[in-house]
């Protein structure tokens, strides 16, 4: 249950136009029609009391504790479950009513444990609070009969929670909790009578069906389900809301605390992003920012062969910026260059990319961005003139077809999959476009009207197929691509794609998807009313990434499904502020709100604020980096919060390239694989110990507060100020909050938004300026960002990474729920009880032709090189595709995958790698080699730094 | 920089603008989409290579680096 303690109106709020009045012990109170008797009470200021009921839940009716009066009608209803009625005249106390709630104390509490005292949720329960609240002064059935809690035994299985069945009083809010908000269904309420109980399936939490999102946790009114944290450590004095660092939904948290140490996250049922709803990532996987693992003294050495030499920070600094200006006084000014991170808040990229271009000179500053959403930002920007979604996540409410594209929600953005899933039960209609059987395939109560099941790098085609229904069958709407679009352009579009060549019929040989079924897909899309698209990396990490952003833009203009709620192009964003960091000037060629830098009176504009000329000429991406290491023209480089040695692909070649390198600075929590390679060692803050924003996969810009002193003394802005400064470049800002001024001085989309006004909405959504001031949910309606929509041709060209007599499996990658990203943080958590390690999913077709049996050794070798991982055999994946996750880097996943890339972006295409599997009795050499790099590296550390990569 | 790699590269956006039609817009599209997302040194290469023979490089990369030089080339 929540702590630190809310008011709870009982049931949820009804939208509705009709209003109605009624009295409440002769209150006047208006509410919208459907709206609860409870609820309406408590909009009234009368508390009355309940067990079963909480506003995040539809009523229920079970508890009988909230049993009311109403002037002419005979009884007592439940007034969770009895709407309003215009002229009501309620009574929420009376002898009778008392009588009857001690009557239903009485029994609750004859069947409860009598252990308040000692009780984890002692001063925060609802059945103590509303013992005191009915009066309960007695129990007449003594405490000696049959009961529940006599022998209970915990199921302590979850590594966060635990559940202790003896102070369960069968509300079902758990249960609710688990069907309505998360959708997983893993609980239930099995038996009859007395012996009902809550089970969560036929072994315990651990072993269920239950994803460990935390909801039912937060809807137990006793101390049944309860945080092993607040076991642990008690309950929290005071909270601050801030928002997760995980993926790229951007829940809004609670961070609930006991003086600087937080005792648990409670998502803030107000965030705009998540409502009140969390997942395991972001509600328990919270301990690695105090894991013994983080470094947090400044360190240098003179090569990465040298043992590592803690420093103070203004020695480490001093040496930074003298190394650098040595590098660019030898090599040239190009010769060094900065990576901002996903993970870091806007004010922390923004100052890095200035950094860059402002103190060392050049443009040579890139994100991570660069290997999951650069193509979204060239192919939205390109059809419809922003690098950014079109919606906000409540759109999905409006959806009358959702289009899953390269995206597995479920895993990846799981607190928008739960709203998303709300949807689908709701009747919205669902097309998966993967060639993976993702879990929304087939659900809970959720299955998909279509599965094209894809070859992987076959999208731009299915994309053309799609197109090709919808216009040769005059599904498409002409009055809207007339109204809202360039002409000639769509003219030149329609022609092309109406080319038989793009039929599902002449494309099927290509996709595997078979013709009937990709036509009965475009026709729903088209047709079946509000048709929204959500797209992943499995559109734009390909060959042809942004051809297929460009697609999917094309398709959404000629079905009109742009500009209004319910529809839209949406790329669901990774990392926490991956649109954040883009939005921040991270790429080399846009300075901050995508603007070019070859644009001189944009160029002019920054020049003016930040004291110096910049370069007009692009600088180098991250993959040019590496290439540009290795031909001896880039020696320098400053990561911040990146892990460029893990997450990059070609592991060989990136591991060259920084070997190239003379002074690599990494700043980061923990040892990571490129610290492995650094020179310098800057110790990061977690986003519990600074201030910032991050900005969402909806543009949405919410808000990260400090809640304790940063472990290393700086804050991450701190650091790059005091690098700057340190070459000679004055940024003399006090708090992040100032840098959030100057981003929105300098952006047109930002120039409404401050942290006073964020702090008064809540989040704001860009762009936010004087023509909206309050910011934008929905983008485009009327008029798109660059006017008139540009549909822009879209040819398949097959990836030049092909499967081959020697290679014959194609090899997909992707996320799971437990683990995130390259793993740095959640491998520091708990979360490891769910996935110790990346597996190899194989069709069981494909294992038995190669003898390999569920869990044997498999050696993955590609034209870029090999490793081993463990086989798990399932039918997610089709015969032909293998599929793993990169959340461990002793696996190598990105040993495997090549250097192939998106044509406009150079996205590297790790969704495509063609391979051989076979079995193995020992690791690859290169896995091996790394387990003896790691170990040297380890023992270069300072004695007292514990070793750095949980196994 | 490899010149091979900068040519896959080259040619995978010659493949793109391919399907502009006229030769010229093909070779317009290749010529500014290099100029505004290469790096100086990666097209110094590319022009390089392509006044060194060019081999591999499609007609639309070798146009575009032969008749556009002069934006692709920026002064020293």
């Amino acid at each position: 249950m929540d702590s630190v303690k809310l008011p709870d109106a009982g049931t949820p709020a009804r939208d509705a136009a009709e209003q109605v009045t009624l009295e409440i012990d002769g209150r006047a109170v208006t509410v919208p029609a459907g709206t609860s008797i409870l609820r309406a009470a408590a909009e009234a200021g009368v508390r009355i009391p309940k067990l079963c009921a909480t506003e995040s839940l539809e009523a229920f009716g079970s508890c009988r504790l909230c049993l009311v009066e109403v002037a002419g009608r005979r009884g007592t209803p439940a007034s969770c479950t009895t709407p309003v009625e215009a002229g009501m005249k309620v009574r929420s106390q009376s002898d009778a009513l008392a009588r009857l709630r001690r009557g239903v104390m009485e029994l609750y509490i004859s069947d409860h444990p009598l252990d308040c005292l000692t009780c984890p949720t002692n001063g925060n329960c609802e059945l103590q609070e509303m013992a005191g609240v009915v009066g309960l002064r007695e129990v007449r059935y003594g405490y000696e009969g049959e009961n529940h809690f006599a022998g209970a035994e915990k199921d302590t299985s979850n590594p966060y929670f635990d559940f202790d069945p003896g102070k369960c009083i069968a509300c079902s809010r758990c249960v609710r909790a688990c069907d309505e908000i998360q959708g997983t269904f893993a609980l239930t309420l099995v038996g009859r009578g007395f012996d009902s109980k809550i089970a969560a399936g036929p072994t315990d939490f651990l072993g269920s069906e239950c994803v460990s999102c935390g909801a039912c946790v937060q809807a137990c009114p006793t101390a049944t389900l309860v945080e092993k944290s607040i076991v642990e450590r008690g309950q929290p004095d005071h909270s601050v809301v801030t928002t997760c660092a995980y993926c790229g939904v951007g829940c809004a948290f609670r961070a609930e605390m006991k003086g600087d140490e937080v005792v648990r996250m409670v998502p803030h049922r107000d965030g705009h992003a998540n409502h009140g709803h969390s997942c395991v990532k972001g509600r328990f996987a919270w301990g690695y920012a105090t894991h013994k693992d983080r470094i947090t003294k400044p360190m240098i050495r003179r090569s990465i062969h040298d043992p590592w030499r803690e420093v103070s920070w203004d020695e480490a600094i001093a040496h930074t910026a003298a190394e650098f200006r040595r590098i660019q006084g030898t090599y040239g000014r190009g010769a060094v260059g900065g990576i901002t991170s996903s993970r870091c808040s806007n004010e922390e990229t923004y100052l890095v990319q200035k950094l860059v271009r402002a103190a060392f000179g050049n443009n040579n500053v890139d994100t991570c961005a660069r290997v999951c959403h650069s193509p979204t930002g060239y192919g939205l920007k390109t059809t419809l003139g922003e690098s950014a979604g079109t919606q906000d996540f409540d759109s999905v409410e409006r959806a009358d077809v959702v289009v899953l594209i390269g995206s597995n929600p479920t895993d990846a953005h799981p607190v928008f999959a739960s709203q998303m899933k709300q949807r689908l039960r709701a009747g919205a209609r669902l097309i998966v476009v993967d060639p993976r059987s993702i879990d929304l395939v087939r659900s809970a109560h959720v299955e998909a009207d279509y599965h094209l099941q894809l070859r992987p790098g076959t999208n731009v085609a299915v994309v053309n197929a799609l197109a090709h229904v919808i216009v040769t069958e005059g599904l498409h709407r002409e009055d809207f691509v007339r109204e809202r679009c360039e002409l000639p352009a769509y003219e030149r579009w329609k022609a092309f794609i109406a080319e038989p060549r793009n039929s599902p019929e002449a494309t099927e040989s290509i996709t595997g998807v078979p013709a009937a079924t990709l036509r009965g897909a475009a026709r729903l899309y088209a047709t079946g009313g509000n048709a929204a698209i959500y797209y992943g990396l499995g559109v734009t990490e390909h060959s042809q990434g942004s051809t297929m952003v460009i697609g999917i833009a094309n398709l959404a203009m000629v079905t009109g499904n742009l500009g209004r709620p319910g529809v839209g192009v949406n790329p669901m964003r990774g990392q926490n502020n991956v649109q954040g960091s883009c939005d921040m000037g991270s790429f080399p060629h846009e300075l901050p709100g995508y603007r070019h830098v070859s644009d001189p009176a944009v160029r002019a504009l920054f020049t003016a604020a930040w004291g110096v000329d910049l370069d007009s000429e692009p600088g180098l991406r991250i993959p040019n980096m590496f290439d540009a290491a290795l031909d001896g023209s880039f020696k320098g480089l400053y990561v911040q919060g990146e892990d460029i040695a893990q997450s990059d692909p070609n592991t060989h070649h990136v591991s060259a390239a920084l070997e190239a390198m003379e002074c690599i600075v990494v700043q980061d929590l923990f040892i990571n694989e490129t610290a492995r390679f650094a020179h310098v060692f800057l110790p990061g803050s977690s986003f519990l110990e600074k201030d910032g924003t991050f900005t969402n996969a909806e543009r949405r810009i919410s808000r990260v507060r400090r809640v304790m002193a940063p472990l290393a003394g700086k804050a991450d802005w701190e650091v790059t100020v005091a690098l700057a400064e340190a070459l000679g470049y004055p940024m003399p800002y006090d708090h992040p909050s100032q840098i959030m001024d100057e981003i929105a001085r300098l952006t047109p989309t930002f120039h409404g938004v401050s942290y006073a006004k964020i702090d008064r909405l809540g989040s704001i959504q860009w762009p936010c300026n004087d023509r909206a001031p309050a910011g934008t949910p929905v983008m485009h309606a009327g008029e798109f960002v660059r006017g008139k929509g540009k549909f822009v041709i879209t040819e398949y060209v097959a990836t030049s990474e092909r499967s081959s007599r020697k290679y014959p499996l194609l090899l997909t990658t992707g996320r799971i729920l437990s683990q995130y990203n390259v793993g740095a943080q959640t491998r520091r958590t708990a979360n490891t009880a769910w996935m110790s390690e990346d597996l190899l999913e194989i069709h069981p077709s494909d294992a038995e032709l190669r003898g390999i049996r569920d869990g044997d050794r498999c050696l993955v070798r590609s034209r870029a090189g090999e490793t081993t991982l463990r086989a798990t055999l399932t039918e997610r994946v089709q015969p032909g595709v293998v599929y793993t996750t990169f959340h461990f880097p002793g696996t190598g996943a990105n040993v495997i995958t090549t250097e192939n890339s998106d044509w406009a972006t150079n996205c590297p295409e790790y969704k495509v790698t063609a391979v051989e599997v076979s079995l193995a009795h020992e690791p690859a050499t290169w896995q091996r080699r790394f387990a003896e790099f790691q170990r040297e590296q380890d023992e270069l550390l300072p004695a007292a730094t514990p070793p750095t990569e949980p196994r | 920089m490899d010149p091979h790699k900068l040519v896959k590269m080259a040619n995978d956006i010659a493949d793109f603008f391919a399907s502009e039609g006229e030769h010229d817009a093909i070779v317009d599209g290749v010529a500014g989409h290099l100029r505004r997302f290469w790096d100086p040194r990666m097209r110094r290469e590319l022009v390089r290579f392509v006044d060194e023979g060019g081999a591999g490089c499609k007609d639309a990369v070798r146009d575009a680096v032969l008749q556009r030089r002069d934006t692709l080339v920026p002064p020293a």
